[in-house]
């Protein structure tokens, strides 16, 4: 289906908000003023974006530790994200998760997660709690996204979730980004099915979607698909495999040895996700290069103020240790 | 002797153990690195560089490296271990116990005692805890409270290079489950550690840090650091402190603490993990106990509070316990009357 002038400009605009979010923090990981261990998700944008777009507030999605994308395409402000990162007290999370645990649950957005296959349980959860809630008055359920790598496809916790949501029938997603490393270590190692992740998923007895995650319009339709199965009552969950691209390292300060001469410079060049959108975009005349150009330094904007009003932020004091606690000792 | 990094002291006695005896065996994630990659085997050696070039020595079948899956990796660990192996398995933080905990509680820890005795199980499972790294609320912890909590597991929890080198040697020389926290503060600390690659530190012995007849601080892991900053800091003022570094929470050695807090009659107990069911706790209580008479002041106690670790630099800082407030609690034992 043809995506109109509107929508194509705001998945662009979340893409390269993204973009422009992680390449800013790598920037600024290296001058030393965010602490901890940050995970970057640039090169993965259109999946995020291309799964998120479909989703409304009333739809859950459950995070990794390279997390980032996932919040900003469910609506997280950017303010408040990169507040937390900076460890700031006016933080979504106000200064005590950090990039790893961004959560806003008012959006949705039920968590990053710094345990490798922490998520996919906590997601079918939340789709069990929308099969108890039932479908809206057009007889469409809420869904449940499980955003997992190559890395937390190989942990239990994954494949009981999967099992969990078929014998339920909970209308739950899992969408498997495999950008081919697990932290260090390859896919053609780590991952026992030929590398194929979504049969593992089909061998749940789940209906599989496989597409390139580096192209937003195969991301976006397969969803469309996905979606029309999954919020139909009774169908249950269904999964897909994107075949994406990590442009930096597994955390900031990797130096990334495991990776081929040039290859970096090779996927930045051949699978940016952005770049064949502009040209898909620009080709099919449906936005112009100065559309373009004009939602680029708009994603600048917005990534240098949340910067400048990161810098600015309240810290937090001593005593904010023990808020949200229910008993202090 | 030679001069090396706590990191390195514990490479190398890996890699002479697993000259030394066939049957040492290491697995976990990236142990090896760069698996399935251009880059190929070894472009990791390990993200803490505990376990470089071992697969270039010994091979894929002695060094298994591992996808993300910790719950097999403790189980496997245990399986090795019951068919005759001496497995040595990284779980990479230890926070990630939590993936695989049925396999060292319900399983691994209970083989010697539920069969009957019919069985040993030489595992070692090496664990870099710790905060200070602002890495948050799961990869930050301490777990040494809940696994000195379980019947059938040794822990250990060694400070200098020397210590991390002997107490390895003895823990994969030992036949039972030994949990092996490396705090990951500790891994760029340099010391003497003794060339004989018989070294060893027996389990149940404790250190005596810094010597002193006034009060008693006991500590494991980096909090004994932090003691010996406090101790000097005190000795300015006159104050001779006792800082006790446990080695192992699981034997405990009990005797080392009575016989300091008999000299001193006043203990303060320094635990980088939350306050209530914890380390501090039981050794408050063996103290009350069984050295009540000893004791001229109550017993203080120097946690964490009873919260996750939280991420911001300010938060994370007030989180843990410092040498200040070690100090401030060893003058509270001297004020008291």
């Amino acid at each position: 289906m043809q995506l109109n002038r509107e929508a194509l400009t705001r998945a662009y605009r979340q893409m390269k908000l993204i973009r422009e979010f992680e390449e800013r923090l790598h920037e600024e990981i290296q001058s030393g003023e965010i602490a901890g261990f940050t995970h970057l998700y640039c090169g993965q944008e259109a999946v995020a974006v291309g799964v998120c777009e479909h989703l409304s507030v009333v739809d859950k999605i459950v995070s990794t530790h390279r997390g980032h994308g996932h919040c900003l395409a469910k609506g997280c402000e950017v303010d408040g994200m990169m507040k937390e990162i900076w460890g700031s007290q006016e933080g979504l999370c106000n200064g005590k998760g950090g990039s790893m645990h961004i959560a806003d649950i008012d959006k949705g957005m039920l968590g990053a997660n710094g345990i490798v296959g922490g998520g996919a349980p906590i997601a079918v959860g939340a789709a069990l709690s929308s099969k108890i809630d039932g479908p809206d008055a057009n007889g469409r359920l809420a869904v449940s996204i499980a955003f997992s790598g190559d890395g937390a496809c190989n942990q239990g916790t994954t494949f009981e979730a999967m099992n969990l949501a078929a014998v339920t029938r909970a209308p739950a997603i899992f969408v498997f980004e495999n950008n081919h490393y697990s932290e260090h270590t390859g896919d053609a190692y780590a991952v026992g099915t030929s590398r194929d992740i979504a049969s593992r998923a089909e061998a749940f007895g789940m209906k599989v979607w496989r597409a390139d995650g580096t192209d937003f319009f195969a991301v976006h339709d397969c969803m469309r698909e996905m979606l029309e199965y999954v919020r139909t009552p009774g169908n249950g969950p269904a999964a897909v495999e994107f075949d994406t691209e990590r442009f930096f390292g597994h955390f900031e300060g990797d130096p990334q040895r495991y990776r081929g001469e040039g290859e970096i410079d090779r996927i930045r060049e051949t699978r940016d996700c952005i770049r064949k959108f502009r040209d898909s975009v620009t080709g099919a005349k449906l936005l112009t290069d100065a559309d373009l150009d004009r939602l680029d330094a708009e994603a600048l904007d917005a990534i240098e103020n949340a910067v400048q009003a990161s810098r600015s932020a309240a810290r937090p004091k001593a005593e904010n240790v023990l808020d949200n606690v229910y008993i202090s000792y | 002797m030679a001069k090396l990094m706590y990191r390195d002291a514990i490479r190398n006695t890996i890699f002479q153990e697993m000259q030394r005896d066939q049957r040492v065996v290491v697995l976990g994630e990236d142990v090896v690195g760069g698996m399935g990659t251009a880059g190929g085997p070894e472009a990791i050696g390990g993200i803490w560089s505990t376990s470089t070039g071992f697969y270039e020595a010994f091979g894929p079948d002695r060094v298994i490296d591992t996808p993300i899956s910790e719950s097999a990796i403790m189980g496997a660990a245990g399986g090795l271990a019951l068919a005759g192996k001496r497995p040595v398995a990284e779980i990479m933080f230890a926070d990630f116990i939590g993936v695989s905990m049925d396999q060292l509680w319900n399983q691994i820890a209970k083989f010697r005692y539920m069969f009957g005795g019919k069985s040993v199980c030489p595992v070692v499972i090496r664990m870099p805890c710790g905060a200070g790294y602002n890495a948050a609320a799961q990869h930050s912890q301490m777990i040494h409270q809940f696994v000195t909590n379980m019947p059938g597991l040794k822990v250990v929890m060694p400070v200098t290079p020397a210590d991390a080198c002997g107490l390895l040697r003895q823990a994969i020389r030992d036949d039972d489950p030994v949990v092996f926290l490396e705090h990951k503060f500790l891994y760029s600390m340099t010391g003497e550690v003794p060339d004989d690659p018989d070294f060893l530190v027996r389990f149940g012995h404790a250190r005596l840090a810094r010597a002193g007849e006034d009060v008693t601080i006991v500590a494991t892991g980096m909090m004994v650091g932090y003691a010996e900053t406090a101790a000097d800091d005190l000795a300015q003022d006159g104050i001779g402190c006792d800082v006790i570094d446990l080695r192992t929470t699981s034997p405990l050695d009990e005797e080392a603490i009575f016989d300091s807090v008999e000299v001193t009659g006043r203990l303060v107990v320094v635990d980088e993990a939350p306050p209530r069911c914890s380390l501090a706790t039981d050794i408050s209580a063996l103290v009350a106990q069984k050295a009540f008479a000893s004791l001229k002041a109550p017993i203080e106690m120097v946690t964490a509070p009873h919260t996750p670790v939280p991420f911001a630099r300010e938060l994370e800082s007030a989180y843990l316990p410092s040498p200040a407030k070690i100090a401030a609690a060893a003058r509270k034992t001297l004020e008291y009357r």
